[in-house]
């Protein structure tokens, strides 16, 4: 038997025009103004709002700056609400409103230019401001002109809806950084630049009828020195004392030890005519160890990693009473209400369908996202209650994460400090019997020299570098601490939809031509089965007459017999249809027989991401799982990606996955969690690393650790390797920064370090580190082929 | 040699005005977003939309 294929395909290619507004191509040429073609009613209605406000320069700045609308209906007559406004509104008096929106769309200088200018628009509308990185808005408006609903409907109107969500972002974001480190940084450098422009004097000798002035710079130093230990310097006098409570020696105890020592000798130093005092190396020691903290805190200012079921779930529920609908804050939503969702509206609690669709008396799970027609539902349990949210009731989400691993810098400053206070005793007691002097001199000049500044910087400059590096292939970090967690993994659980397949269905193509008759008869077939499979081949062919079925049998990991009318219809594995085995292809093909005729075969490419193939070669350096919430109908295809079917794990409740996370964890697995939805949130959270995995950085993804975007799924392999590569960069830092404590150490046991010597040390050793770890990161992420 | 002091005054408090001056701007909000001016300087502000080519 041969099977025949049919060379013509089936979708009759039309000439392509892009959308005026969005860039998209228009599949009809219905919409049409003024010679612009548009390739919905959404995007020629933005066009015509903004040509009848003469904002016709919108498109002269760009290309298509618009984004696509396939919804045209608004619903924000929630805003109304009293309760809803007041948590979204900054400030309001009698006469303003002020508001701040998170508008995911802000992309291009059309954007910004166009919501500057909301007042043509409306002149209600005083004052609006981009913040163009933080993809934000705010608006001052009239209250008394224009509702707070209204605002949001003019943006919607000229496509640029606002995100809200319950768990405002924006008013978390713009409370973080409030600790004035750039003010600390500011006073450092200033004190920093002037203290060694009053030492060099002292450095280069000052002949003895000058001796009034060594005076006079030495307390000036003496003076540049306060706000520098008080003011700049206080954070790690605070730290080192909280960890001493802690009875932890972390690295902040030796810094602020030398902090310390330094201002003390040199305060003495000066008071007693001794010296001069090492006033240039505290100033220094204190800016570069600020700077190393700055260089820490990257933030995304448009990613949120901290969001949970509330910023998924909507604002508002629209509820039925007394055969009226209105809107009220999901809070308030109560066992017992009738709720109306509509198209592209996720269903916030556990319900039973009244009407609709779908099957009248299921229950439907919170979470889910309603297509098709608008639904009534009751609700059965309140929000905080449904089986989706309680999984946030878990201990993972309560408690802090206290089970990570320690850090390298951790474990190392334990040692370093123990010998530090060691080497700094002895030379004390071995120089007490013969010179006091000179023995608290050592035991002062010990402290100072081996002031692990380097070794502060180290760590912040490798993994700030790496964190740069791993954004440039749109792979976001939460904090540099993840690196560090991602290099210590052995064990990756993967979650299947959405993660390692791509979220839409579009990629099926066929091979032959079917008649409209054959069509209905195939679909017929199809729309008995819940397999994926068939499910896309139904929405493929669309919405075709339901014939009814004689018999029908479904064979596991098969296919579809069925007998409709006179003809037998065969859909399935080419076993089944043609009766043997195809070699194994990398693209799935359901094949098609009618009445013992072939007519070709679906095939599904890319179903599964780029890059699946890699995820096998990682075996056996990780333990490979896959966690997934559906029927194991792809079994056979995933056991040849993840060789074997051992790590497979299907049927599993998002309560089951964040259980099998946890005990591997028990068994000694560093778990890394790769998910995408709302079930995959416990999972997340529980394991040691948790990465959400989406196709626009700006749409709902849980709370997780990191987020990657779904193009660069394929360099998971060399993320991996580049995070171990960071962790040998910071270890070689390491002993580059102990050998300039050593050269240091050994001036300082014999009580002769001179302020000169410390000056060029401290700098010359922090900008090595600095350097170092820079090129080294560079190569290594070139090395990874990830720049 | 008596004039270094005066020098050395003058210095610094030309200094601690440059960064009193920092303080300010950071205070008051100036450095908080660095790239919107940037691109909102390149756009006019009341042009007509150009003629279609």
């Amino acid at each position: 038997l041969k099977i025949k294929t049919f060379q013509m395909r089936q979708n009759i290619t039309i000439e392509k025009t892009a959308c005026y507004h969005c860039g998209d191509d228009c599949e009809t040429l219905h919409y049409v103004v003024k010679e612009k073609n548009f390739c919905c009613q959404g995007c020629k209605t933005v066009y015509e709002v903004l040509s009848a406000s003469k904002m016709g320069n919108y498109y002269s700045y760009n290309d298509h700056p618009g984004a696509t609308r396939a919804r045209t209906d608004k619903r924000f007559e929630y805003l109304n609400s009293p309760e809803i406004a007041a948590e979204l509104i900054d400030y309001t008096d009698s006469q303003v409103t002020i508001v701040t929106f998170f508008i995911p769309h802000i992309h291009c200088s059309s954007c910004l230019w166009l919501l500057e200018q909301l007042n043509k628009i409306n002149p209600a509308i005083h004052y609006c401001r981009v913040d163009f990185l933080k993809k934000q808005l705010n608006i001052r408006f009239d209250h008394q002109k224009i509702t707070l609903q209204q605002v949001v409907e003019i943006l919607y109107d000229i496509g640029y809806e606002p995100l809200i969500s319950l768990q405002d972002i924006i008013k978390k974001q713009n409370d973080i950084k409030k600790d004035n480190l750039i003010q600390k940084i500011a006073v450092a450098g200033f004190c920093f630049g002037n203290v060694m422009l009053l030492s060099f004097p002292e450095y280069f000798g000052i002949s003895g009828y000058e001796n009034t002035f060594r005076h006079f710079f030495g307390w000036l130093n003496v003076l540049f020195t306060l706000p520098v230990v008080f003011y700049s310097g206080r954070g790690y006098f605070i730290a080192a004392w909280q960890n001493l409570r802690k009875k932890v020696f972390g690295i902040d105890f030796p810094l602020a030890l030398g902090i310390a020592v330094l201002f003390i000798r040199t305060v003495i130093e000066v008071a007693t005519h001794t010296g001069a005092g090492f006033a240039d190396t505290l100033c220094g020691l204190v800016f570069f160890l600020l700077v190393g903290k700055f260089v820490q805190q990257k933030t995304y200012h448009h990613i949120s990693f901290e969001r949970d079921y509330r910023s998924f779930f909507p604002v508002a529920v629209h509820i039925i009473k007394d055969d009226s609908t209105q809107a009220i804050p999901l809070a308030q939503l109560q066992t017992g209400h009738r709720m109306l969702i509509r198209h592209m509206e996720i269903i916030p609690a556990d319900a039973i369908l009244l009407n609709g669709d779908a099957l009248i008396g299921e229950i439907v799970y919170a979470g889910g996202r309603q297509t098709g027609g608008a639904i009534e539902l009751e609700v059965v349990k309140p929000v905080y209650q449904s089986y989706l949210t309680q999984l946030w009731n878990n201990e993972a989400f309560t408690r802090q994460k206290d089970n990570r691993m320690q850090t390298f810098n951790e474990t190392v400053s334990k040692y370093f400090t123990i010998v530090l206070l060691t080497i700094a005793f002895g030379s004390l007691l071995f120089w007490l019997p013969t010179d006091v002097r000179r023995g608290f001199a050592a035991f002062t000049a010990v402290l100072i020299v081996a002031c692990p500044c380097a070794l502060a910087l180290s760590t912040p400059f490798t993994m700030s570098a790496a964190l740069s590096v791993f954004d440039r292939n749109f792979f976001y970090l939460k904090n540099i601490a993840v690196v560090e967690q991602m290099a210590a993994i052995n064990t990756i659980v993967f979650d299947k939809t959405g993660t390692i397949t791509t979220g839409n269905s579009n990629q099926i193509k066929t091979e032959g031509f079917l008649s409209v008759p054959e069509q209905q008869l195939i679909y017929s077939a199809c729309i008995n089965s819940a397999h994926p499979l068939s499910r896309m081949i139904c929405q493929y062919l669309g919405g075709q007459h339901r014939l009814t079925i004689e018999r029908y049998a479904e064979i596991p990991n098969m296919g579809i017999l069925a007998t409709i009318g006179s003809h037998r219809v065969r859909v399935g594995s080419s076993k089944l249809v043609l009766g043997y085995k195809e070699i194994a292809a990398k693209v799935t093909k359901v094949y098609l027989m009618i009445d013992n005729k072939p007519l070709g075969f679906f095939e599904f490419s890319h179903r599964y991401r780029d890059g699946m193939e890699n995820i096998s070669e990682m075996q056996p350096a990780y333990k490979i799982y896959l966690l997934s919430g559906d029927q194991d109908h792809e079994r056979e295809e995933l056991s040849q990606l993840f060789k074997g079917q051992l790590g497979l794990h299907f049927n599993q409740s998002p309560q089951q996955k964040l259980d099998f996370v946890q005990s591997l964890q028990h068994q000694g697995g560093r778990v890394m969690m790769i998910g995408d939805g709302l079930n995959d949130a416990g999972a997340l959270k529980q394991s040691d690393l948790g990465i959400a995995v989406t196709d626009d950085v700006n749409n709902f993804s849980p709370g997780s650790d990191a987020i990657m975007d779904g193009r660069s799924f394929h360099k998971l392999p060399a993320f991996l390797r580049f995070s171990k590569d960071t962790i040998s960069i910071i270890r070689f830092s390491f002993f580059i920064s102990l050998t300039y404590n050593v050269i240091g150490l050994t001036y300082a046991v014999t009580g002769m370090l001179s302020p000169l010597t410390a000056a060029i040390l401290m700098p010359l050793s922090t900008a090595t580190i600095i350097s170092f770890t820079s090129l080294a990161t560079h190569f290594a992420a070139k090395r990874r082929d990830l720049i | 040699m008596n004039i270094i002091y005066f020098l050395i005054g003058c210095s610094i408090l030309l200094a601690l005005a440059f960064l009193a001056a920092f303080f300010w701007a950071q205070l008051s909000g100036q450095n908080d977003d660095l790239y919107t001016p940037a691109m909102r300087i390149l756009l006019d502000d009341d042009a007509e939309p150009p003629a279609d080519k």
